[in-house]
């Protein structure tokens, strides 16, 4: 049984129809990519997956229960953490208080000493920039900051959407590598990027989702061969 | 749109005819509250110009008080005739309004923010003619000096009926300036300003301009509403014509009758204005303040279970009857 | 010419009004900047707390601190009814509803305060002191308002910095979505709000009332005065707020000795017009 699975979602805002029919699966352990170009509804699956977005129809499974219907903070309770787009820090509080935040759920506060440890072992950077107000990081340390404050909340599953949008090439190869290290300590991993290349070579496995539909889906070394790659993505 | 024609002619021939109609001696006071509905309904069209593209003003008051203290001082010291009075009133207001709106258009003030702000203008206006009282009667009021002889230069007439024609003709131009503005460019400009300002600045809407521009519209004809108020009633009074409480009260008649149509502010007006008055009926003078915390009460749940006014729930649900199919949840128009 | 000791002590007089001026802004902001919502009748329910401290000292012969605690609490009740019932059903509305919502609240409140307790003035007449010091004269009432707003301050501040669901608050209003996707259900962060919000109308009742006296439209004089403070700080700036208090009180309260106390009301507002030309975002213009 895959750890989440998506059947024939269809999601939406008010008239508006961003998903249709997706299927979709991320088993334990995996990391799995969505890649497609601008509003193609990459976000919205995000924001679905993690009861922003409610479904108006199929089925969204995670660990055998039902998330149709949830709220969000109520999922974040079952272990899928979210890193928004945008990363959505909260820019006046300090990096140590944006991590608290991360551990709000009672079950992530148990843990929040371990937690923190290990959020400072994959981030010294942030290890160091406690005090520091978020919002006077640089781009780069704002995503490993989301990220950790994401590792707070003491998930199975990791939602990022967009973790490379705004930076630097430099500062997008160490992000990637900080994500692998990342999914070294056992997290499982959905991305959602518009970085292609970069992303491919990250996961396992990867699906192409255009104007709200599930185009394509393979493992990433396939998909890394198709035109759309070349042609579509290249000098992003 | 015949049958709406239809139904608009009969009801304009009925208004018209409205104070020879039989009323079993009532006449009077049918004409008072007549003659209020439409003026109060002229104030709220006003108010709504800006109301519907999403200017919300709480501070209406000020342009209210502003234009009755302005004409009838005009008349009570000077014995200008409140026809002139009223030009000057517009002319000031339409200064205020000018102070008021253009920073804020400049600087992003709005939403909440906007009508804080506008409560606070509201509220200097109403404290600037308590403070003067040597001159304004501060808050016991002023009562409007009664000319030598009545008539169409005094703007004073015995007979309520010549008032009353008088307020109908207000009327009719408040509703025909309304028409005219929403057939106008400004309509489009100022809605796609209502969505998203920055995207109405990217394609060269002129969003500071317009804002303005339609505040002072706004505030010119409530100056005039003003006047009109004062001339009628006689007597003019800081808390009645001034201040948060008239303020809210116009907007609670807009948004309840339907603040994006050409009747709601009227059907909104006449249903406020005949609820305070059985209200005031039925409490009289034995429970002093029960009949306002009624009327406090029922705007609460008005505003809570028919949050599109009373038009746009009708045309909520004549839709939903039409289509024949209850949409769940998503049938939200704008 | 004013003798300058008149000056002197309307300026302290100044700033022990802004004390208890600054309570009323933060309740007002703080609900704001979390919840997004403006409580018009925000200063109504400090009038009811006055009321409630009025009875219970004056007719049922409380003590002050006592009555002042009922007062608190009464203020937190308040302030999670009027979220449940009022706020709660609106949350998701156009702004213009969301104001009529506790515009109708303020005259209903303004309305039945005058029901249940006519137009007359009450006021709670305590046997405390007038201290003079150097020649002025000063309210120990006033004194000890103030020490006490400053004193709940910093508990507020205390509370907001230090404290897990402070800082979550905090983290509402800066981030509403973000917060959810932290595990902090919205509904329960503005119950809170809510409560501390009018917490603190419940205590700046307690201690209005032992300077002025309350009737039914106590909120018609200070309700505006609060929100352009809101205002003028900055709406949802605590900091900003709590500058501006102090600003617009030392106007009035200066102003109201070399003109009149109207005057007063009337230059502070005209300051506040003209902060508006220069500061439209506020002095501090920033939220948070």
């Amino acid at each position: 049984m895959s750890m989440l699975e998506l059947r024939n979602v269809t999601a939406g805002y008010g008239q508006f129809t961003a998903l249709w029919g997706v299927d979709l699966r991320v088993d334990a352990g995996e990391a799995v990519a969505v890649v497609g170009p601008n509003g193609a509804g990459k976000t919205t699956l995000m924001r679905v997956i993690s009861g922003l977005v409610p479904l108006r129809s199929g089925e969204l499974v995670f660990e055998g229960r039902s998330l149709a219907g949830r709220k969000a903070h109520e999922i974040v309770t079952r272990g899928i953490a979210h890193v928004p787009e945008g990363r959505r820090i909260f820019p006046l509080l300090t990096v140590a208080d944006n991590l608290k935040m991360g551990a709000f759920q009672p079950r992530a506060r148990k843990a929040f000493t371990e937690s923190l440890e290990r959020v400072h072992a994959l981030f010294p950077a942030l290890a160091e920039r406690q005090r520091q107000r978020a919002g006077s990081l640089s781009g780069g340390e704002q995503q490993m900051l989301a990220i950790g404050r994401a590792l707070m909340s003491r998930p199975t599953l990791i939602l990022l959407d967009e973790p490379s949008m705004g930076l630097a090439p430099v500062m997008v190869l160490r992000l990637f590598d900080l994500i692998r290290r990342v999914r070294k300590e056992g997290y499982t991993i959905l991305v959602v990027e518009q970085n292609v290349r970069q992303v491919l070579k990250l996961v396992d496995r990867a699906y192409l989702l255009e104007v709200g539909r599930i185009r394509m889906e393979g493992r990433a070394a396939e998909l890394a061969e198709q035109d759309f790659v070349r042609k579509a993505y290249v000098g992003m | 749109m015949s049958l709406g024609r239809v139904a608009g002619a009969a009801l304009l021939a009925l208004l018209a005819l409205g104070p020879y109609l039989p009323m079993a001696g009532m006449r009077q006071y049918v004409l008072h509250v007549m003659i209020q509905i439409l003026i109060w309904s002229f104030i709220g069209g006003a108010w709504s110009l800006m109301g519907r593209f999403g200017l919300i003003s709480l501070g209406h008051g000020a342009f209210l008080g502003i234009g009755a203290y302005t004409s009838t001082l005009l008349w009570n010291f000077h014995g200008v005739t409140p026809w002139v009075g009223g030009v000057v009133a517009a002319a000031l207001t339409i200064v205020a309004a000018l102070v008021v709106a253009y920073p804020c258009s400049r600087f992003q003030v709005v939403g909440h923010y906007f009508a804080l702000v506008t409560l606070a203008v509201g509220e200097v206006v109403r404290l600037l003619i308590i403070a003067e009282r040597n001159w304004t009667g501060g808050s016991l009021g002023l009562s409007l000096t009664a000319a030598a002889s009545d008539g169409p230069l005094a703007m004073q007439f015995a007979d309520k009926r010549v008032f009353y024609y008088a307020a109908l003709v207000l009327w009719l131009a408040g509703l025909w300036v309304w028409h005219r503005v929403d057939r106008s460019m400004a309509r489009s400009a100022m809605e796609a300003i209502g969505e998203d300002e920055t995207a109405a600045a990217s394609v060269g809407i002129h969003v500071t301009r317009f804002k303005v521009g339609i505040t002072m519209l706004s505030a010119a004809l409530t100056a005039i509403g003003g006047v009109a108020y004062a001339q009628y009633i006689s007597y003019v009074n800081p808390d009645t014509l001034a201040g948060i409480g008239v303020s809210l009260r116009i907007v609670f008649a807009v948004v309840l009758g339907g603040m994006y149509s050409l009747l709601g502010p009227t059907v909104g007006t006449a249903l406020t204005i005949a609820l305070a008055e059985y209200l005031r009926v039925v409490f009289g003078l034995r429970f002093i303040g029960m009949a306002e915390t009624i009327y406090g009460l029922l705007l609460i749940l008005f505003i809570i279970f028919l949050p599109a006014g009373i038009y746009g729930s009708l045309r909520e649900l004549i839709t939903r009857l039409r289509s024949g199919v209850i949409v769940a949840g998503s049938a939200r128009s704008a | 010419m004013i003798d300058p000791i008149f000056l002197l002590e309307a300026a302290v007089n100044g700033v022990l009004l802004g004390g208890v001026l600054a309570l009323l802004a933060l309740g007002l902001n703080l609900i704001f900047g979390v919840i997004d919502i403006v409580w018009i009748a925000y200063v109504d329910l400090v009038m009811v707390c006055m009321y409630l401290v009025y009875f219970l000292v004056m007719v049922y012969g409380w003590p002050l601190w006592l009555a002042g605690v009922l007062s608190i609490a009464l203020g937190a009740l308040l302030g999670l009814g009027v979220h449940l019932l009022i706020i709660t059903p609106i949350l998701g509305s156009a702004p213009v509803n969301q104001l009529l919502a506790t515009g109708g609240l303020l005259f209903f409140l303004q309305s039945f305060a005058t029901f249940l307790w006519t137009t007359d003035h009450r006021t709670v007449r305590l046997a405390l002191p007038i201290l003079e010091v150097g020649g002025m004269f000063v309210s120990f009432a006033r004194l000890i308002a103030f020490a006490i707003s400053l004193v709940a301050m910093l508990g507020l501040w205390i509370f907001l910095r230090r404290t897990y669901i402070g800082t979550a608050i905090r983290a509402v209003s800066q981030d509403r979505e973000a917060m959810a996707l932290m595990g902090a259900d919205p509904q329960r962060v503005y119950f809170v709000t809510s409560a501390v919000g009018g917490a603190m109308a419940g205590l700046a009742g307690a201690l209005l009332i032992i300077q002025y006296s309350v009737h039914p439209f106590f909120g018609a004089a200070f309700g505006p005065l609060t929100f352009m403070i809101c205002v003028l700080g900055g709406l949802g700036n605590m900091v900003g707020a709590f500058i501006a208090s102090f600003i617009m009180s030392e106007i009035i309260s200066i102003s109201g000795v070399v003109i009149s106390t109207e005057m007063g009301y009337v230059i502070a507002f005209l300051v506040f017009i003209v902060m508006m030309f220069a500061r439209p975002g506020g002095i501090l213009a920033r939220r948070g």
